[in-house]
């Protein structure tokens, strides 16, 4: 489904070369669910950016059920993310100014559904994540752990093929960590395809891939736990 | 939701931050209001005025004084009536009447009295004082020109049936003759040897033409034995194209003829107009600048601290073309409110100050806040533009921490 051909990335900055991506291959088949570790700076975000059409490559390609993103124009990448892409960030980014259930109901105001339809679809999804009884308090009147859960909910709003979560667990505890990662397998259970950039060693075993990058290459990939419980 | 709640719930969100850009913008179109509020109702006090004073414009022979200006054109000096059939043939803008006289003394009973010759129409569409007269009905606005010597135009043909009303032999007398010879409508009196018959008794206007008697141009000329010469042409003249000019265009045409206007009330009066109007102009500019300035400014600030939100936005899916319409959208409402505040203010001001400021009664003008919000709506969206456009070119990538 997702897939890497030899995709690099430079760009000048303060007047040096910086390699962000550097050859890198990968392929990651529909249901998925791949862990990206690395140490800061291996270009873990960069790698998430270009799967969903955000950062053009310098070099390479970067497919997405066949279709070479970047051969798109940046509204028609823009359009495939709407219909197929769902982002999960660390700082959760959501809008401060409006409320839990308005700010799930963006991406369905993107595709173009009605109101009445709007809010349903996101009352269900915030009822899901247990935030029935906050749909109507701002980001700042929510707990980072809720505010988390208000960007899970968005992420999932139409429905995504893929799920792409830069960091997802970065800014919270522990024990709210392991429900937003319980979450995540929840969605790849559904046969999403999830994506994830994390630092978090606990986090990343419970992934089914786990893919190491280094200086902008992919060096190593290795099962995830749940994986190898699999095959044991 | 809608694009309208996402605009309106950052607008309310973050009021405090527009605040300054608001207040520029209502200020500014507060100030055009009132003050073109306000000229307006001053310029149709001063059109009424000059209105109710009859002629405005003098043409006379250059040798002639103005001590009098009801008197002017009695002072014997005289310029051809070619002079008329000239400015009627001109394409001079806001001439709205051609009064071409000629006066002489003469003696009845004993007492002194002015024997003037006019072209009758032209005479008494020039006085608006003499409505009460009922023979000819007075022009409303300008552009009524009247028709001049030898032309076969409409204009042309209603002078010749104004002609045929006041015939040869007839005339018309001041109140102040009328009373002192005990003259009345129909009566018949002998002027320089010749029998006229009263066709009309002309109301008081307490002014020298009270003493006049006052007959067909032509004839006048005949009994003077002066040729077609007249004393003077009493012309009203629009008082807009008056300050525009209108003086010096027609001494332009006529340069041997003497130009003058009631300076008094056009060159005080007209002079306030033209500031007001000035000062109006001179306002657009600086709410051009001051307002779409800060506007720009507020505009570019706001992009700079929503770059992470739209960058969100663009992530979810959000195309350019939708930031774009997202601060512009921001932008009309912007304006729409400056501009509707701007009118309402603007215009309780110029009701509230007119008087006192201008002497006039103001009346809120309904085409203004078409206006108002025109030029506000225009402002916010020409100054947003930019901005919005930087917004719509961020780079999605700003929404992740490290790259």
């Amino acid at each position: 489904m997702l897939k890497m051909e030899n995709v690099s990335k430079t760009y000048r900055h303060r007047g040096q070369l910086v390699t962000a991506m550097n050859g890198a291959n990968a392929e990651i088949p529909e249901g998925d669910f791949v862990c990206i570790v690395g140490p800061s700076g291996s270009g873990k975000s960069t790698l998430l950016l270009m799967l969903g059409g955000m950062l053009s490559p310098s070099g390479g390609r970067v497919f997405l059920d066949g279709q070479s993103i970047y051969d798109l124009d940046s509204n028609g990448r823009a359009e495939l993310r709407k219909q197929q892409i769902g982002f999960v960030f660390q700082t959760f980014n959501l809008v401060p100014y409006l409320s839990a259930i308005e700010n799930v109901q963006i991406p369905l105001y993107l595709v173009g559904a009605d109101n009445p339809s709007q809010q349903a679809r996101a009352e269900e999804l915030l009822t899901r994540v247990g935030l029935a009884d906050r749909m109507h308090h701002k980001p700042s009147e929510l707990s980072v752990g809720q505010q988390q859960r208000v960007a899970l909910a968005r992420m999932l709003a139409n429905d995504p093929a893929v799920i792409l979560a830069d960091e997802p667990t970065g800014n919270l505890d522990p024990e709210t960590s392991q429900q937003v990662i319980d979450f995540l397998e929840e969605v790849n259970s559904e046969g999403r395809t999830v994506v994830m950039v994390t630092h978090d060693p606990r986090a990343a075993e419970r992934a089914k891939r786990i893919l190491r990058l280094d200086r902008g290459a992919i060096v190593s990939e290795k099962p995830g736990r749940k994986t190898r419980h699999t095959a044991a | 939701m809608k694009l309208h709640t996402l605009v309106l719930r950052e607008i309310f969100e973050r009021k405090s931050q527009l605040l300054t850009s608001f207040l520029a913008i209502l200020l500014g179109i507060t100030v055009i209001v009132s003050i073109k509020n306000i000229t307006y109702y001053s310029e149709q006090a001063v059109a009424r005025e000059m209105d109710s004073l009859g002629a405005n414009v003098l043409v006379l022979p250059k040798s002639s004084t103005l001590q009098d200006y009801y008197a002017a054109d009695m002072q014997g000096e005289t310029i051809p009536e070619e002079y008329v059939t000239r400015l009627a043939m001109s394409d001079l803008a806001g001439l709205d009447n051609l009064s071409p006289k000629l006066s002489l003394p003469v003696e009845l009973q004993g007492k002194t009295f002015t024997l003037t010759g006019i072209l009758p129409k032209n005479e008494f569409q020039a006085k608006a004082a003499w409505g009460g007269a009922g023979i000819f009905s007075r022009p409303v606005g300008c552009g009524a020109s009247v028709g001049m010597m030898g032309s076969t135009d409409k204009k042309t043909q209603a002078r010749k049936r104004v002609i045929e009303t006041l015939e040869d032999s007839e005339v018309l007398v001041g109140a102040d003759v009328a009373g002192k010879l005990g003259l009345k409508e129909a009566d018949t009196m002998d002027v320089l040897g010749k029998t006229f018959s009263v066709t009309a008794v002309l109301p008081q206007t307490g002014t020298v033409d009270d003493s006049r008697i006052f007959a067909h141009l032509h004839v006048v000329q005949d009994l003077s034995k002066k040729g077609p010469v007249i004393n003077a042409i009493e012309v009203i003249g629009c008082c807009q194209e008056i300050s525009n000019g209108l003086v010096e265009k027609v001494n332009r045409l006529l340069p041997d003829a003497k130009v003058v206007t009631i300076t008094q009330i056009a060159a005080s009066q007209i002079n306030i107009n033209r500031m007001m109007s000035n000062l109006s102009l001179m306002f657009l500019m600086i709410i051009m600048f001051v307002g779409g300035a800060s506007i720009a400014n507020y505009m570019y600030a706001n992009v700079f601290e929503r770059r992470r939100e739209i960058g969100t936005l663009m992530a979810l899916g959000a195309n350019s073309g939708l930031v774009l319409r997202i601060f512009l959208l921001k932008a009309l409402i912007l304006g729409v409110a400056g501009g509707i505040g701007g009118y309402v203010i603007g215009t309780i001001l110029a009701v509230v100050l007119g008087p006192k400021l201008a002497g006039v009664n103001v009346l809120p003008m309904p085409l203004l806040a078409l206006l108002a919000v025109g030029i506000s709506v225009l402002l916010a969206l020409v100054a947003s533009y930019f901005p919005a456009r930087r917004a719509a070119r961020l780079d999605p990538c700003a929404t992740f921490q490290e790259i």
